[in-house]
């Protein structure tokens, strides 16, 4: 009794608040705008009972896929937010892996502050985060002042509102995602094996790349994931430090419920959105059982 | 891993100075005289007495952090709930959904969270306010709680709760006066997480909040959007503040438990020793 109340109560809740909407999202995504209160038809009419449900089946189709297909508007807003992602998670692996190493090479004393340091900036408003660059960033911003009261440049550079903005905003916020796995594999290392490889005649660059990247792999992997797939989604960064020009998915579904009223429209984006990401969270969920496996 | 050589010290100096020097620059621009937030004209406050004195702002604040403590207290009892039922329920019907659905949220875009739990509202024809932003960050935080619940409970020694059962608990009495206690600092920690989570969601509370409630995000948002305001980064100010003193005070009380802890188990070992 006291374990089905145990399992019942949130297993109730997650279905009423998460399946139950992602049904909903599915069927409308099947449904066609319509010009009244809901936005969609058909709407299922229990009452008229079996043949309701007949006439709700029917009225479904796979219209909006066709239009996302149709309308280049959208498989390039796919494509040019996995371009992002991926460029993005790559220069957050630039940034990320010498911080953690630097981390992991720390004396003992240091590390738990340093570990602070990383983890602090997490519980710190993303949007605050995301919104501090914007004044660094702008044609009169104090990057630009610096730049050109050092007499690098004569003219403002134009960052703000552009993809580059978009690039330094998402190291900037998902770097910590990338740091902690790298530095936890990186801790685990043993010293001995670069000494010994290092005895066997290797440089200490070749060490590295030899010993040391390998052995942090698992770590890089799952760094790489964790700042890639959630990117894929991302809207705040884009829409505040993007520009008109800067195409990511997110950013369209929101514009697609919120400014053109489209309901169906904007339920097919996410469900081909949630396709996407499938593939990337299969390969990380494989990726940490392995790490989970090798760590005994 | 050892040799802290030069390159490691500026690897690190340059990436604590990406990580913090923006939020500084905020900091320090928020004591900005200038409207202009760009250009520095002298020292003052009066943008915290503006922030203090608009009305909009405090009333979103209040709507925030009623918002936080409702969906984080719930959302830390059925994500404690649902930890103890994945690690310890065995095989029940529908497992495999069950953990699906905690899994879920966590790699789920915002942007479709968001529109899910709307439609659902609309569908049902509940009103959009206040209930509905605590509904929708219940769910996606529960499953952060139980995840570090979770991560407790698995390395949690079950013969202590067995023990206890033996010398004549009930199971509810067990469960509070072994296990909570041990698992307490995940759960605390898992509060803490949902209250931050709720406090800083702008996408979720967009869709799923009406007219009647603006949460402070929505408000930042509205605001930046038009470009770098001095009331906004006072208001970055107090909170990057607030959540500093926090993150520091946290890490200092579990470093002195930690201490007595090793200290309590020294003196033990004395004593079965002599």
């Amino acid at each position: 009794m006291r374990r089905l109340f145990l399992i019942a109560v949130p297993y109730i809740w997650l279905l009423a608040l998460f399946l139950v909407p992602f049904i909903i999202v599915l069927k409308i995504a099947l449904s066609d705008a319509w010009l009244a209160i809901p936005p969609y038809v058909p709407t299922l009419d229990l009452s008229a009972g079996w043949a309701g449900l007949k006439d709700f089946f029917a009225g479904l189709d796979f219209e909006n896929f066709v239009f996302l297909t149709e309308d280049d508007l959208y498989w390039k807003a796919y494509l040019s937010s996995l371009k992002i992602a991926a460029i993005s998670t790559f220069f957050t692996l630039l940034v990320g892996y010498p911080i953690a190493y630097g981390m992991a090479k720390a004396p003992d004393e240091w590390r738990p502050t340093l570990l602070m340091l990383v983890i602090l900036p997490f519980w710190t408003s993303f949007l605050i985060r995301v919104y501090s660059w914007m004044g660094i960033l702008s044609q009169e911003g104090y990057l630009n002042q610096i730049l050109m009261s050092l007499g690098i440049i004569s003219e403002p550079l134009i960052i703000l509102n552009t993809n580059t903005a978009v690039y330094i905003g998402i190291v900037y916020t998902y770097l910590p995602f990338m740091i902690l796995p790298i530095y936890s594999a990186l801790e685990k290392l043993d010293a001995s094996l670069l000494e010994a490889a290092e005895d066997l005649g290797c440089s200490r660059f070749s060490a590295f790349w030899l010993v040391t990247i390998p052995l942090s792999k698992q770590g890089i992997i799952a760094g790489c994931f964790l700042v890639f797939i959630p990117t894929i989604g991302e809207f705040v960064i884009p829409s505040l430090l993007g520009g008109s020009k800067t195409l990511m998915i997110g950013k369209v579904l929101w514009e697609e419920f919120f400014s053109n009223r489209d309901w169906p429209v904007a339920s097919a984006v996410a469900v081909i959105l949630l396709l996407i990401l499938v593939i990337p969270i299969i390969l990380f969920q494989r990726n940490e059982q392995k790490q989970r496996e090798a760590d005994g | 891993m050892r040799r802290f050589s030069w390159f490691n010290a500026t690897s690190l100096t340059l990436g604590f100075a990406f990580l913090y020097l923006p939020m500084i620059i905020l900091i320090i621009y928020s004591f900005n005289a200038s409207k202009l937030v760009t250009v520095w004209a002298g020292f003052s406050t009066k943008w915290y007495g503006e922030l203090l004195r608009n009305e909009a702002f405090l009333d979103a604040a209040w709507v925030t952090i009623k918002v936080a403590v409702i969906s984080s207290s719930i959302a830390t009892v059925l994500g404690t709930m649902a930890a103890i039922v994945m690690v310890r329920s065995g095989r029940f019907l529908g497992r495999t959904l069950f953990s699906g659905m905690i899994y879920a949220p966590l790699v789920m875009p915002e942007v479709i969270t968001g529109l899910s739990l709307l439609l659902l509202f609309i569908g049902i024809g509940l009103d959009r306010g206040v209930l509905t932003i605590v509904l929708a960050h219940t769910t996606f935080s529960m499953c952060y709680v139980s995840v570090v619940v979770s991560s407790r409970l698995v390395s949690f020694d079950q013969s202590l709760e067995e023990a206890a059962l033996d010398l004549g608990c009930s199971p509810l009495q067990a469960f509070h006066l072994v296990t909570l206690p041990i698992i307490a600092p995940a759960v605390i920690s898992g509060w803490l997480l949902a209250f931050t989570l709720s406090l800083d969601d702008l996408v979720i509370a967009s869709f799923t909040s009406g007219p009647s409630a603006t949460t402070l995000p929505m408000k930042i948002w509205s605001s930046v959007r038009l470009g770098v305001s001095p009331e906004i980064n006072a208001l970055s100010t107090i909170m990057i503040g607030i959540v500093t003193i926090g993150v520091i005070t946290a890490s200092l009380v579990s470093k002195s438990n930690v201490a007595r802890q090793q200290r309590e188990e020294r003196a033990a070992e004395r004593l079965s020793a002599g």
